[in-house]
């Protein structure tokens, strides 16, 4: 099965290229980028609850977003200005993740329709440095090798108490 | 982890990568490799090192010469390493796709 969601990165280069097609027609992909209560409720997932401390869509924008678990402790936090807002079209914005030496990323987003109910979001990330890039890119996959690392603790804690 | 064995931080010098790429079509001694380049034969010899360490290349001796050569399954790894980042990206956008389509319906 063709992959939705597909990431181009290229070794040694400090740039990478996601696309995704969607099942929605370009107005309503759009408006979850535009909408506040959209985009904490895209940005919310099992663990953590997303809340918009700021947000102008528009040139010279600016916005920040925190992310709290269950007992309400920001474990998140990141910021960016806004460029371009262009509705249905276009965003180009800064992305920061607070208190982390990942740096400032810049993000262009268009936005394009496929058909009146398809559409088509290409993402091109720009970090500061082709190594900043690799950091990142590694990041889901150091949380990965923890949530198993994690998982055989877990179980292995088990089967010691069974013994 | 010893810093020096990422492989990451292996593929992320210039004259490194070149060194893979000219050994991933024949297996070389570490001569013909400096003849490649400008920099000194101790600082390629340096490269091969860093190389051999992160497993990203394997040694053969033949003879009274020792052939470098790449170490597939290694490189394999460094190409897979992206999956859990798609993963991430794969997972957020269907929640924006359920989020609106369920937006939609409501109106």
């Amino acid at each position: 099965m063709e992959q939705k969601t597909k990431v181009h990165a290229d070794a040694g280069m400090q740039d990478l290229v996601i696309t995704r097609e969607f099942d929605l027609p370009v107005e309503l992909l759009f408006k979850a980028y535009a909408e506040p209560e959209l985009i904490e409720q895209v940005m919310t997932n099992p663990y953590t609850t997303a809340k918009l401390l700021k947000f102008e869509g528009k040139k010279h924008g600016s916005y920040q977003l925190e992310s709290s678990d269950g007992q309400g402790k920001v474990v998140f936090r990141a910021n960016g200005t806004i460029h371009e807002f262009s509705p249905n079209k276009k965003i180009t914005r800064t992305f920061e993740m607070e208190n982390t030496p990942f740096g400032v990323q810049l993000e262009v987003y268009s936005f394009e329709p496929v058909t009146e109910d398809t559409s088509r979001l290409n993402m091109h990330v720009i970090y500061e440095s082709a190594a900043q890039r690799d950091e990142v890119l590694k990041l889901p996959f150091a949380q990965g090798l923890n949530m198993a690392h994690n998982r055989i603790e877990d179980i292995m804690g088990k089967a010691a108490k069974v013994k | 982890m010893n810093l020096r064995r990422d492989v990451f931080q292996a593929i992320a010098d210039p004259t490194r990568r070149a060194i893979l790429l000219l050994v991933a079509s024949q297996a070389m001694t570490a001569g013909a490799i400096a003849s490649n380049f400008d920099t000194a034969r101790p600082t390629v010899s340096k490269h091969l090192q860093i190389l051999i360490e992160c497993e990203l290349l394997d040694q053969e001796q033949n003879g009274r010469e020792i052939y470098y050569h790449l170490n597939p399954a290694k490189m394999r790894e460094i190409a897979d390493f992206i999956e859990p980042f798609r993963k991430m990206w794969d997972d957020r956008f269907n929640a924006l796709e359920a989020i609106m389509k369920n937006y939609k319906t409501k109106k």
